[in-house]
């Protein structure tokens, strides 16, 4: 079969099973875009801004596990679609995203929307590649995927010259079925004898705590970690990116950890004298103060890159790693083993951590008057019975979501952690609702996230994506406000706007159904007729108490035993376990 | 502490601004880097001298590994090995002066490659320090110009970086 470099590209995603393909055309890949026109297998979405196309990719890849595809023209296309890579880049989601280019004769010109894509993407990608010759571009897109896709995943751009996607050019195109790299050789298997170590350690415990992060869910590693956890029986606390990996509704299960995670999870971490992190990297929103982090604990740490490991925490048995192969040798090592845990020890810090959790440390006070954000995600999570995927913006409606819906499956909890790019949730919702057709898909937004990619209110309308938008509106960058609050005196220094859309208006401008819920009573009946209407965009105007905060907070430079609580604990530490 | 990392990376365009924007990006410093093609014209060798803790080296290398275009590297500070540096000297010239630079140049057992009336190209190898020590006796006011390689190194015996 003798092809153009555009319906190389093209061919190579129908090959790679691509369904989806994310973009927004342009000069520079019109080649590519006439190959697209002339097939039927990968469905190209038309987004309203670069940048929710990779968004919208990026929660298609993390709610399937597959590889998500952009495409974007050369220049402004390619700078606007930089954010949504680095947002890929740092919570390691697998992603192809091809960039059009200028010629190859005028590279270096200063041409017509030239920017150097390959320079401006290096730091925020896992690989990418600038294609100078057409015999490359099979061989180039095969290896995209396959570095997108194995190791710690990530995103990688093929930036695609104009000529190289010449139609009057074609040459036989053949697809490499599998394709090895000297150079890119990423470890599965864990070291024996340094699994040996962890298991004897783990067995030994007497306060240990299984520490587990977006790496489980990256590695569809959730089934493994549920063994492994229930046959120690040990406590289990997730990271915001780990949610879902361990089911949130399990007795085991102590919640979050961290800036904004849960009494009985923080406390638990500081006093344990064991912890085995699995796919988590000890992120500072998780550590606190570095000096202070985990005092008593011995550390084993599974992950897969060898740069996650003793990067901030040194940490006493490494694990290079698969996190399902590591799990599994773990879970055969502990069933043959003659030691068993120490029972008595375990009952005594089981129930020191029941007297953590009687602190009831994300209590809030219902009110009549005025709505409270953390009781809009409670029904949120009791009208969708705990099934919908959640897709959420960054502010504190953010981590309302990831304290008060319970995620008992992996895959379903779809927020961008290590970026905390304002603008995720929308595009995001719809990338998921494209995956998942026949799942309830809620984008819990703020009123400062949601119009950082309102736009895409239109892409949702043209592709029939019937996401439902929860907008936690409290007139304020809510957590900007937070830190101004605590921090600054409360000098609330630009962290509001003066003016807000009328965001039922906004929502029927585009085709959708808009409701304002002013009144907490209203609040479950509209969230039911909301969910009822199975093929509508319902946009949600959720009006919030202004002053609620988040709680639990570490702040800044603190440690996980220091803590700002919603109220004071009554329940007194059993200080004598340190 | 000084580290000597070699690195076989691939011979793409591109390869060195990875590993040039790594060091930047994270904040690690570069004394000196070389690089050139080697025998396989697939791949370049680079020597690249830092220093930081045994964590912050520990992160370099974890970090240089993880780039998708390094095939290998070691860090030659963790076992014996010798290492060279190559040195290019312009000096001024007089009359008076000639003979005295020139000795000096011999008891370094350097090599005059270039000669005007009025100036020398010397021509130097050695490790860094004692490139130091010849720069430091010469005369600063005939210092001309100096350019230097930075360090390349090798470990000792059968032990090698190569496929
Ligand atoms: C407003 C805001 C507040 C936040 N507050 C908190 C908070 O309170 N608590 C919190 O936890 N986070 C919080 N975050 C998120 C935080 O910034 C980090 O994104 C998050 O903690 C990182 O999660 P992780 O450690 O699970 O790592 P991830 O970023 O999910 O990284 C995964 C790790 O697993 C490894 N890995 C990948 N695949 C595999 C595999 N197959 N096998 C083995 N290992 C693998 C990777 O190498 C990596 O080290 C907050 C973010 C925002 C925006
Ligand atoms: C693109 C971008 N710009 C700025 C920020 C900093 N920031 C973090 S949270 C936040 C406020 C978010 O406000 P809103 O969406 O209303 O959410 P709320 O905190 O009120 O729930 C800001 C500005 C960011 N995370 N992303
Ligand atoms: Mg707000």
């Amino acid at each position: 079969m003798e092809l153009s470099g555009g319906e190389i590209v093209v061919q190579s995603l129908i090959d790679e099973g691509v369904e989806f393909l994310f973009g927004y055309p342009g000069g520079a890949v019109l080649h590519l875009y006439d190959a697209i026109f002339h097939q039927q297998k990968v469905k190209h979405i038309l987004v309203r801004h670069e940048q929710a196309a990779v968004h919208s990719a990026d929660a298609y890849a993390r709610s399937t596990g597959k590889p998500g595809v952009v495409i974007v023209t050369s220049g402004p296309g390619a700078t606007n679609a930089v954010t949504g890579i680095a947002t890929a880049h740092l919570d390691s989601i697998p992603m192809v995203i091809i960039s059009g280019q200028v010629g190859t004769p005028v590279i270096g010109s200063d041409a017509f929307q030239e920017v150097d894509m390959v320079g401006i993407t290096r730091p925020c990608v896992k690989h990418n590649f600038l294609v100078k010759d057409i015999a490359d571009l099979a061989v180039t897109m095969k290896k995209a995927f396959h570095v997108a896709t194995t190791g710690r995943p990530g995103p990688v751009v093929v930036d695609v010259p104009k000529d190289i996607t010449d139609p009057a050019i074609k040459i036989p195109y053949v697809y490499p079925k599998e394709i090895s790299m000297r150079s890119y050789n990423p470890v599965v298997k864990g070291h024996t004898g340094q699994i040996k170590k962890a298991v004897d350690l783990l067995l030994n415990a007497q306060r240990p705590i299984i520490y587990a992060g977006g790496g489980v869910i990256l590695g569809n590693g959730s089934n493994e970690l549920t063994e492994f956890a229930k046959l120690l029986g040990y406590p289990v606390t997730n990271t915001l990116m780990g949610l879902g990996g361990y089911p949130a509704t399990d007795k085991q299960f102590v919640g979050m950890l961290g800036m904004h995670g849960t009494y009985e999870a923080n406390m638990a971490m500081h006093e344990s004298d064991v912890i085995i992190a699995i796919g988590a990297r000890f992120d500072d929103r998780v550590t606190g103060k570095l000096e202070e982090f985990c005092p008593y604990a011995k550390i084993i740490h599974i992950d897969i890159d060898p740069s996650s490991i003793s990067k901030t925490v040194k940490v006493d048995v490494p694990i290079v790693g698969e996190v399902t192969a590591v799990l599994k040798e773990m879970i055969a090592l502990i069933k043959a083993s003659n030691i068993t845990c120490d029972q008595k020890a375990l009952d005594a810090w089981w129930s020191q951590i029941n007297k953590w959790r009687d602190v009831d440390c994300l209590k809030y006070d219902y009110s009549e008057d005025i709505i409270k954000p953390q009781y809009v995600v409670e029904q949120l999570y009791e009208v969708t019975k705990g099934e919908a995927f959640v897709t959420s913006d960054v502010g504190q409606h953010q981590m309302f979501a990831a304290q008060y819906y319970h995620f008992d499956k992996p895959r379903r909890w779809i927020n961008s952690g290590g970026l905390g790019t304002m603008g995720f949730g929308l595009p995001a919702a719809i990338g998921v609702k494209l995956a998942h057709p026949d799942a309830d898909v809620a984008c819990i937004t703020g009123e400062a996230s949601i119009q950082m990619c309102i736009q895409e209110l239109a892409t949702a309308t043209q592709y029939r994506t019937p996401v439902k938008v929860i907008n936690l509106n409290n007139r304020y960058m809510g957590m900007v406000r937070q830190w101004q609050e605590f921090s600054y005196q409360s000098r609330y220094s630009e962290s509001y706007m003066d003016t807000i859309p009328d965001f039922v208006k906004l929502a029927e401008a585009y085709g959708h159904v808009g409701m304002k819920i002013e009144k907490p009573i209203d609040v479950r009946p509209a969230l039911e007729e909301a969910f009822a209407m199975k093929d509508k965009l319902v946009f949600m105007d959720f009006i919030t108490d202004r002053t609620e905060n988040v709680f639990p907070m570490i702040e800044a430079g603190k440690s996980h035993h220091d803590m700002k609580l919603r109220v004071a604990p009554g329940t007194p530490i059993d200080r004598e376990l340190a | 502490m000084r580290h000597i990392i070699s690195i076989l990376i691939e011979n793409e365009s591109g390869a060195l601004s990875r590993v040039a924007g790594l060091f930047s990006a994270r904040g690690y410093n570069i004394e000196s880097l070389t690089v050139a093609p080697t025998e396989d014209s697939t791949l370049s060798r680079m020597t690249l001298v830092t220093r930081g803790s045994d964590e912050v080296i520990e992160q370099i290398t974890k970090q240089l590994n993880k780039l998708i275009d390094v095939v290998k590297l070691i860090d030659l500070a963790e076992a014996v090995h010798v290492e060279r540096e190559l040195m290019l000297v312009k000096v001024k010239t007089m009359d008076e002066t000639r003979e005295e630079v020139r000795r000096l140049a011999e008891i370094f057992r350097g090599k005059i490659i270039d000669v005007t009336s009025s100036s020398y190209v010397i021509e130097m190898t050695g490790p860094s320090d004692k490139l130091d020590a010849f720069v430091a006796a010469l005369d600063e006011e005939s210092l001309v110009e100096v350019v230097r390689s930075g360090p390349m190194g090798m470990s000792r015996g059968e032990k090698g970086l190569h496929l």
